[in-house]
């Protein structure tokens, strides 16, 4: 039992949880903004394995992983700006284009390895980011070690998770997102362009994901191999449920996740008795109790998955 | 000078024509009341004016000047208000959200929620519009509701404020708060347009009325002139008593009865249906006058089983089933006619033949040990099309190909094909051609001369007055008198239906 | 306000007569998918350098050129006309089934343990209780979500999905510590030949599986035609206030519709244990379950369409194993041709489904 209580509080494992919960925050956050307009975005998965390849695509032609991440988050947009054109335009249901998506760059990303780098299991290894130390943190005792020393992109992230709730809850198009995921009608008659703001919500979930995919194929490791997302994707839709749709939450429901991705690592190595599958289960028998207790935060945007139809006037 | 003139306005949705050449002028600060029927046309008008609809014809001007509404944001801007019957407001977000969406102070690119909150107390303590801007809208009660969106009108501007049938869903009180809000907005120069059937509201509180009846302008008096009398005859038309062409009904027993029925309301606000007494005897019709809205449809949902009451018992057949489940209900001898026949009357992209079965599909004469008789079904559906002239290319046609009048042939027929002993037929011929609504009046009037109990909810005052032996009038949700019909002229039921008690 | 009864009433008869051929209007456009995929995937495999010529010779071959081809694309759809079957049931009733993937796990793995305890009954009731097994099993997972809808409105999409977590996971737990095959491996004992599907052609892998997938999809059709339960839930997924005015129990109808998909989920699992790779392995799916939605999709409102919809898929998999042997063409190409199958049939055919929903929130009787 001691040995179960060492790995959970183990400092390392804090640091790795905080490290590992990137990626899939981001993406929550990503698929908070579109669901919040009212976007059910499942091919979050696809996104995020676009932006990994992109990234190490960006750092293998020009040399500099600052502009595969760039490569990323524009990959990832594109993909996002496709989910929202079948879904806004075309009017397909949104799951099922989510998954056409998710099977699409699955196979995409891995036909084009193999176009590049004549290998299917992983491209060669490319320039990384590499870790920050922020100076005078990293020397404090305990938190220095969970904070001091991180992939630049964890304190991006964090920065950026920040200024998403920002955006979401204290600014003007914030509030329009909300409302148009809320009552696209009301959206509507008070002004507010509803596609515009779903278009946009769309894409940026998808630049999200596509970062967040950035810090697998470029932090967390050096190269991209396939279908490196593993699944994370619709992990962070959970995670984004949990938070209640909202960033900071999704950030909390991602370090659980992360946590028990972290602890089972180590209790392999520890040969602990404890099934790693149990632990890892954790955090998805939570989030469908969460639904099923029908508390209020847990319920998603009125209009969620409708398609709107603006222009009820002219007829 | 008008604030709002509406110059011959022509509006048709197909071969209904909603508006004929309306005209309607109201000035600025003054409260308006647009009075009318079911389908007299006023909400039609109004959403013109508000860029819901546009007219097929017809001027528009606003301040003397001639305006294009298009759309919604047009009549916004244009200082144009509405507040509609089901309100606009996002549910799960504050009070000052809903009000500031779309139009939001900021202040460093952040939304100024000290401003706004300022300015929503500043117009709700000019107007008496008390809200809690931090309040989730969920949580609030409907007079709350319905407050938020006036501020939200008034917030953008609105010197035009169209109310639609406002006082629906509130209490007595809740009505007499927004009666100060209106003074007080009228006093300010603000000209409100107010839709309403109900008399007694437009006599204590508008200043002028413009009276509409089957899509025509009838009349605009001032309120001060005018009597409850003088605007019934406008709306209903004539005050000639009813021909009593009837012969006396067989009397049986009593097959439906409501004793003491209440249907609450939402959190707090006014009862669906209040204590409410109905019993129909076999042999006879008696038919529900009332304007739309006043607890028709729980009053039918409530006869059926698709709705429990909160208070007092359905007895059918001397038996109480009060709180049995739908199937139970109908199985136990009442044929449904549903008001609303898209909804729930058919599954329009079922055939025929499926839909000819509705209700009946788990029955022994329809199905073995959870088999379909498929030809059993058949023959009964090719029956039901031949005698009821459903005109159709084949039974296995989705039913959603068929007009409307066919389809309610259908379903009627379906209906009082099944064994039954009572019927509840609820707007049986809205939306129908002059053909299928004549068809189906008849068939209402054989089955009650099959000695059949017919309780007959219908917002055309015509139907209840051609078909019922007893007509009971309800109002916010109360029956508010009960006679035979050659009793009522069509002045008193007119004046019951918007109201006035006694007929007075 | 109702004034639009007529006005709606002349829509509904252009859709109707729209949909008085369905099925041949949904197959032409649903070819019409599949050959603009194909197009597309013609033009980047000339864009890479490769003979489109070669490449969609050997693609048509690996699937249809030979006994060989074939077997193996009737091996390939097999566990997909299962899980397409199961999406497209529970699409009946209104509902997205997306937990197919965790579904069909509990059903490989019960269908691949309790035979072992059975070894003295005859070969065909060791089958058969094992395939009840993994009917069970799959039902079982799909009552959870079914249920939480019902009661209390829980989108379905969302618990299904964390169901697919919860299973994978559990099944590989259970591999693990209780159902081991001693070895290098995490899998359970290999089937001894009397617990096994059978082979019908002889020399290929093709199970009796396929057979009783073909009589699954005429079982389930049969119910939804021709029964009480079917009707109802047919009811229920198209009209859920008209069920409720015919007296239909629309929750019960709900629970029981998922649980049934969950049911035909898990004997894909069933079906990929005993007939092809005789024992459980964790993570042995390549996404049946997703793939399943996409053939739901295709098949649109009819049950029989999933055997096609999953005979093109099995195709595009045996093709293009094919052609990445033959014409070094990566098999990527054909996962790629399928997501983008699923985007063109996604667009106006889910539009198209949705107008024959009832919509609420319209006014009067204004259709979708």
């Amino acid at each position: 039992m001691s040995g179960f209580v060492d790995i959970v509080f183990n400092v390392n494992n804090l640091a790795a949880t905080i490290r590992m919960a990137t990626p899939i925050a981001l993406a929550a956050m990503g698929g908070a903004f579109s669901e919040r307009s009212g976007v059910v975005n499942i091919g979050i998965e696809g996104m995020m394995l676009t932006g990994a390849f992109c990234g190490v695509l960006g750092s293998h032609l020009t040399g500099n992983a600052w502009l595969g991440v760039l490569f990323a988050i524009v990959g990832g947009g594109l993909v996002g700006a496709l989910l929202a054109v079948f879904a806004i335009r075309l009017k397909a249901d949104h799951v099922v284009t989510g998954v056409g998506i998710n099977i699409l760059a699955s196979g995409a990303t891995t036909w084009q390895m193999q176009v590049i780098w004549k290998r299917k299991g992983a491209s060669d290894l490319v320039a990384g980011l590499g870790t920050w130390s922020v100076p005078g943190l990293c020397d404090v005792p305990v938190l220095g070690t969970i904070l001091g020393t991180h992939s630049p992109l964890v304190y991006i992230s964090f920065v950026l998770i920040f200024l998403g709730w920002v955006l979401m809850f204290k600014t003007p198009l914030g509030l329009r997102i909300r409302m148009t995921g809320e009552h696209p009608e009301a959206a509507d008659t008070v002004g507010i362009n509803v596609h515009a703001i779903q278009y946009f919500c769309v894409i940026l979930s998808g630049c999200l994901a596509g970062l967040g995919g950035a810090y697998l194929s470029l932090a967390q490791l050096n190269w991209f191999s396939k279908d490196m997302s593993a699944g994370r994707g619709y992990m962070a839709l959970a995670a984004c449920i949990f938070g209640g749709w909202n960033p900071l939450g999704g950030l909390g429901a991602s370090f659980l996740f992360s946590f028990t991705d972290a602890i089972q690592m180590r209790m392999q190595t520890a040969q602990i008795s404890l099934a790693v599958e149990i632990i890892q289960m954790i955090p998805y028998i939570l989030t469908i109790l969460i639904l099923a207790s029908a508390v209020v935060r847990s319920r998603p945007p009125a209009a969620l998955g409708k398609h709107y139809e603006s222009g009820h006037a002219n007829k | 000078m008008y604030a709002v003139r509406m110059e011959n306005i022509t509006k048709r949705f197909g071969s209904v024509t909603a508006n004929e050449a309306v005209d309607f002028a109201a000035f600025p600060g003054e409260i308006h009341c647009l009075l009318g029927e079911n389908g007299a046309g006023k909400s039609t008008l109004m959403r013109i004016l508000f860029g819901l609809c546009r007219a097929d014809s017809g001027l528009i001007c606003i301040d003397d000047e001639p305006v294009d509404i298009s759309g919604p944001r047009d009549a916004i801007s244009l200082g144009i208000g509405m507040v509609h019957q089901h309100f606009r407001l996002a549910e799960r977000l504050t009070v000052e959200e809903n009000i500031i969406a779309g139009c939001e102070p900021s202040k460093n690119g952040l939304v100024d929620y000290d401003g706004a909150r300022e300015r929503i107390l500043e117009v709700s303590q000019r107007y008496g519009l008390t809200v809690d801007p931090t309040a989730v809208v969920e949580d609030i009660s409907v007079g709350q509701q319905q407050r938020v969106e006036i501020i939200k009108a008034l917030m953008r501007g609105a010197k035009v404020l169209i109310l639609d049938e406002p006082t629906a869903v509130l209490t007595p009180p809740e009505v007499e708060e927004l009666f100060v809000v209106m003074r007080a907005l009228r006093d300010a120069g603000t000209t409100i347009i107010f839709i309403t059937h109900k008399l007694k509201e437009t006599m204590e509180i508008s200043d002028r009325v413009t009276v509409l009846r089957d899509g025509r302008t009838v009349g605009v008096v001032n309120t001060a002139d005018a009597t409850p009398d003088s605007l019934v005859e406008m709306m209903v038309g004539r005050s000639l008593p009813i021909h009593d062409s009837h012969r006396v009904p067989a009397k049986d027993g009593i097959f439906l009865q409501l004793k003491d029925v209440s249907v609450a309301g939402k959190k707090g606000s006014r009862a669906r249906l209040d204590s409410v007494n109905i019993a129909v005897r076999g042999g006879e019709i008696l038919g529900i006058a009332g304007v739309d809205g006043n607890g028709q449809l729980e009053l039918e949902e409530v006869a059926t089983g698709l709705q429990r009451p909160s208070k007092g018992q359905i007895i059918v057949n001397g038996q109480d089933v009060t709180g049995s489940d739908t199937r139970s209900i109908r199985d136990s001898g009442v044929a449904y006619i549903p008001s609303d026949r898209l909804k729930r009357g058919m599954v329009d992209s079922f055939s025929i033949a499926r839909n000819s079965v509705l209700g009946m599909h788990h029955s022994a004469h329809f199905s073995h040990r959870g088999v379909i008789k498929e030809d059993v079904v058949r023959r009964h559906a090719e029956n039901l099309v031949d005698v009821y002239d459903v005109r159709s290319e084949s039974i296995d046609q989705p039913i959603g190909s068929l007009s409307g009048g066919n389809q309610q042939k259908l379903v009627v027929g379906r209906e009082l094909l099944r064994p039954h002993s009572v019927v509840v037929a609820a707007q049986p011929t809205r939306g129908l051609d002059v053909g299928a609504t004549h068809y189906i009046r008849e068939q209402i009037l054989a089955s009650r001369n099959k000695g059949k109990a017919v309780l007959l909810i219908s917002a055309e005052l015509d139907e209840i007055l051609e078909l019922s032996d007893r007509i009971a009038v309800i109002y916010e949700g109360r029956i508010v008198d009960v006679r035979p019909t050659n009793q009522y002229t069509e002045r008193e039921l007119g004046l019951l239906m918007t109201g006035q008690r006694n007929g007075v | 306000m109702d004034i639009s009864g007529d006005a709606s009433n002349k829509l509904s008869k252009k859709n109707a007569e729209w949909f008085a051929r369905p099925g041949f209007a949904r197959f032409v456009y649903s070819a019409a998918a599949v050959v603009l995929a194909l197009l597309i995937g013609a033009v980047l495999i000339g864009v890479s350098g490769y003979s489109v010529k070669e490449a969609y010779y050997n693609l048509f071959m690996g699937a249809f050129g030979g006994v060989y081809s074939l077997a193996t694309t009737i091996v390939m759809a097999t566990p997909l006309l299962f899980t397409g079957l199961a999406v497209a049931f529970a699409f009946q009733c209104g509902l997205f089934n997306v937990g197919a993937e965790g579904q069909l796990y509990v059903g490989a793995l019960a269908s691949a343990v309790v035979p072992l305890a059975l070894e003295g009954l005859p070969p065909v009731l060791r089958v058969i209780i094992a395939l009840l097994a993994g009917a069970g099993a799959g039902a079982a997972v799909g009552f959870l979500p079914g249920y939480l809808k019902a009661k209390i409105g829980a989108h379905e999409v969302i618990t299904t999905i964390m169901l697919n977590y919860i299973a994978t996971l559990l099944t590989t737990f259970l591999v693990k510590t209780y159902f081991r095959d001693p070895g290098p491996v995490d899998q359970t004992v290999l089937l001894p030949l009397g617990s096994r599907l059978p082979e019908i052609i002889p020399g290929t892998r093709v199970s009796l599986g396929i057979v009783i997938g073909i009589l699954a999809v005429a079982l389930l059709n049969y119910v939804i035609r021709r029964t009480v339960l079917g009707y109802e839930i047919q009811a229920v997924g198209q009209n859920p206030h008209a069920a409720e005015y015919g007296g239909v129990n629309v929750r019960a109808r709900m629970v029981q519709a998922m649980m049934i998909s969950g049911a035909v989920a898990g004997l894909a699992g069933s079906v990929e244990a005993m007939g092809t790779l005789y024992r459980f392995i964790p993570y042995f799916s390549p996404g049946y379950g997703f793939t399943g939605m996409a053939i739901a999709v295709i098949a649109g409102e009819s049950l029989w369409a999933v055997i096609p919809a999953a005979i093109l898929f099995g195709a595009l998999q045996s093709g293009g194993q094919s052609m990445q042997l033959f014409a070094g063409i990566p098999m990527e190409l054909m996962t790629m041709v399928q997501g983008l199958v699923i985007l063109f049939v996604a667009a106006p055919g889910m539009a198209e489904m949705i107008f024959r929903r009832k919509s609420c929130g319209k006014e009067g009787g204004g259709r979708a």
